[in-house]
């Protein structure tokens, strides 16, 4: 219950808003704030199925497109690795596009500030949802790349895809989420969302194609070697250095 | 009543200038007389003088607008966030001519306009397109105190984006080719010479244009500040 | 309660607020009058901490503003003319899903359903319900959390006389002496709003242009304000 006394000394004013830990008088912590906005987003998401349905159903579609415009039966190696990149890039800028605008249009930003909260949760709890969305997008997205274009079976490298899908979907969700964040509160919302994201993940695609793409040949008689270390080691430290950036200029953008 | 405005902002604007005048003369003259002329790629050479020096110069730039832009977000000043601008703003341009001077060399060296071999030239596409952006966010947004928060928010992605985008590019690139482009090290003495003059004088013409951009702005805001006071619309 | 000093904030090159300065004590009601336009909801929202003052100084519940924002927040109650709620969600979700956010029990909730009267439509989406009923849920949703200022920008807007017979005891002003409700009301009706108010604020385009107990005012001096 939310105490009544006001017996908290005046504290020294030492930006609370910058420090990445804010000293929360009463009101949930972290974890559970977290928790509640990643409830409320799912919920949100589960009842109007706005983000989900359309990006998987883009994957599948651009996949056959891809078919026509390349006039091929199958791929592997780089095309495939570049296909799969490409169609899974675009279908999370959808995702993107929708982060946020249930929250701008509904006053969703503005209870959320009203509450004595740390305002990160909301990038931890958005990042954490995009990441969801991008998972069972690709939990539909990579069979039917498999089934419709793909050479190569998959489930001689599926585990090793699933690091390399882990990895690019991090720094998927944390630039998204700070792109999102940023744009749908301009006018052009649908249109800078991706200029914005696109440059900013090819890095992610440069790591995500290289590391993929020896997964997705056919194999020697020895086995698929796994991803090169290099690619893999390139998405974490794109991962950890992005987090790390918006985790620190996030509550800059929801403050007014 | 004075004659003329306190000139506040200006007033290191004419060392600059007359440094910036200097030096690019002198640069000129070294790189067309005293660098000698490179054995492999003939004369068209030399426009490495001028292209790296302007890589160099956009790159930091794009990392200074991202530092300037810190510091705007920890004092809430707006002049940070003028400043910051300014050098994004540049460092674009000076980004375009990058890119068009290593086309350019591209064209005399490999005979194509575009080479996706040279990791500069394809990480300074990326970029580009990346702050090509800057200009049409910052007009998307009304609110100028908000519009001048979400630059800044920006920059500070971007700058931080900009040295991990080379770090990917690099790996990525199969060097085919060895990087005649790129390469500053084991210059022989002249031509090291002559590179830093170039450098120099790149980035003083970077930081005059920049510093009269700066004044420009700041004398018309001033201006509209006191048109308003004395009541004219 | 809250103290204002030459509170100004702007919009670009305008002042959405001028220079306004007051002081409001503990369980006092200060009733905002003017235009559309005149800054009452940007007043509303800086003392709600969701705006920061760009000059001026601003104290509310004994913290200044927006340096230790961050204590006020979950304080205060905000009923703006956004009902702040997800219109794909059922009431009972909503009201949940701030209750976890302000660290508030669920029993609170269904104590809430039941003040505004919405228990049994409680868990239908929102957007099924009419206006009033949303005004209704709205209404729970800021006063949740108990809070001891509440700001309110017309909140009987939308309510039948009945519902706002329901919704008296939440906004009104308190009837407990140990815990003394403040209100900030930003009202367009004179007789109503001056019969419920401690302090009178006349704003128009941004400057202050009455303040005063509301004894000394006249309904006149606000219908001024419109002219």
């Amino acid at each position: 219950m939310s105490a009544a006394s006001t017996d908290e000394p005046v504290q020294p004013a030492a930006s609370p808003e910058q420090a990445p830990i804010a000293p929360q008088a009463r009101g949930p912590g972290m974890w559970a704030t977290v928790a509640a906005l990643l409830r409320k987003e799912l919920l949100v998401e589960l009842r109007t199925l706005e983000s989900v349905p359309g990006m998987s159903l883009f994957a599948v579609t651009t996949f056959v497109v891809f078919h026509f415009a390349l006039n091929q039966n199958t791929v592997s190696g780089d095309e495939a690795a570049g296909i799969l990149w490409v169609t899974l890039l675009f279908a999370a800028m959808l995702g993107v596009n929708r982060l946020f605008v249930a929250d701008q249009d509904q006053g969703g930003f503005d209870a959320f500030l009203l509450a004595p909260v740390d305002r990160t949760a909301m990038l931890l709890a958005k990042a954490l949802a995009l990441f969801a969305y991008l998972a069972v997008l690709e939990l539909i997205a990579v069979p039917a790349f498999g089934l419709l274009l793909l050479a190569p079976p998959l489930s001689q490298t599926l585990p090793d895809l699933l690091l390399v899908l882990v990895l690019a979907d991090i720094g998927i969700a944390a630039i998204g989420t700070l792109v999102a964040a940023l744009a749908v509160q301009t006018r052009a919302r649908d249109l800078l969302g991706p200029l914005l994201a696109l440059p900013l993940l090819v890095p992610v695609v440069i790591g995500a194609a290289r590391a993929s793409s020896p997964l997705l040949v056919l194999a020697h008689p020895a086995g698929v070697g796994g991803p090169p270390i290099r690619w893999l080691a390139t998405l974490a430290l794109y991962d950890l250095v992005f987090g790390l950036i918006a985790y620190a200029v996030f509550d800059f953008l929801l403050e007014d | 009543m004075s004659r003329t405005l306190p000139l506040k902002h200006g007033r290191g604007l004419r060392p600059l200038s007359i440094a910036t005048l200097v030096a690019i003369p002198i640069a000129l003259v070294l790189v067309f007389f005293y660098a000698p002329i490179e054995a492999e790629e003939g004369f068209l050479q030399k426009i490495f003088y001028l292209h790296v020096p302007l890589a160099i110069v956009t790159l930091c730039g794009f990392v200074i607008g991202g530092l300037l832009a810190i510091v705007h977000l920890r004092t809430r000043d707006r002049q940070w966030d003028l400043r910051s601008y300014v050098a994004i703003h540049m460092s674009l341009i000076f980004g375009v001519g990058t890119l068009i001077t290593g086309s350019i060399w591209a064209r005399g060296s490999w005979g194509h306009w575009w080479v996706w071999s040279e990791p500069t030239l394809v990480s300074f596409l990326i970029v580009i397109l990346l702050y090509a952006t800057y200009q049409p966010l910052r007009f998307a947004i009304e609110d100028p105190e908000r519009q001048a928060r979400y630059a800044s928010v920006f920059a500070i992605v971007a700058g931080a984006f900009v040295p991990m985008n080379f770090l990917a590019v690099r790996l990525s690139t199969a060097y085919l080719h060895p990087r005649v482009l790129g390469s500053s090290s084991n210059l022989p003495p002249k031509m090291a010479f002559t590179f830093l003059v170039s450098l120099v004088a790149i980035s003083l013409l970077f930081a005059t244009l920049c510093s009269y951009e700066l004044t420009a702005k700041r004398t018309r805001m001033l201006l509209k500040a006191r048109s308003r006071t004395l009541g004219f619309r | 309660m809250i103290e204002l000093e030459g509170l100004v904030r702007r919009y670009g090159e305008r002042e959405a607020l001028s220079d306004v300065s007051l002081s409001l004590h503990a369980g006092q009601t200060l009733v905002v009058f003017g235009p559309n336009g005149a800054g009452k909801t940007t007043l509303l929202r800086i003392l709600s901490t969701l705006l920061r003052p760009h000059s001026g100084g601003v104290t509310v519940l004994g913290y200044s503003l927006p340096d230790e924002a961050w204590a006020v927040r979950g304080r205060v109650g905000l009923l703006g003319h956004e009902p702040l709620l997800y219109r794909e969600l059922t009431a009972r979700e909503n009201l949940r899903f701030h209750a976890r956010l302000h660290g508030v029990g669920e029993e609170r909730v269904e104590e809430l359903l039941a003040a505004v009267a919405l228990t049994d439509r409680a868990d239908e989406p929102l957007k099924t319900l009419s206006r009033g009923m949303v005004q209704r849920a709205a209404v729970a949703r800021a006063t949740l959390h108990d809070p001891e200022l509440l700001l309110l920008d017309e909140p009987r807007a939308n309510l039948d006389p009945a519902a706002r017979e329901l919704v008296e005891p939440l906004i009104g002003p308190g009837t407990d002496p140990a815990r003394p409700r403040t209100r900030v009301i930003s009202s367009h009706d004179p007789a109503g709003g001056l019969a419920e108010a401690d302090l009178v604020l006349g704003l128009r385009g941004g400057v202050p242009v009455l303040l005063s107990e509301a004894a000394d005012v006249s309904r006149a001096q606000i219908a001024e304000l419109y002219r």
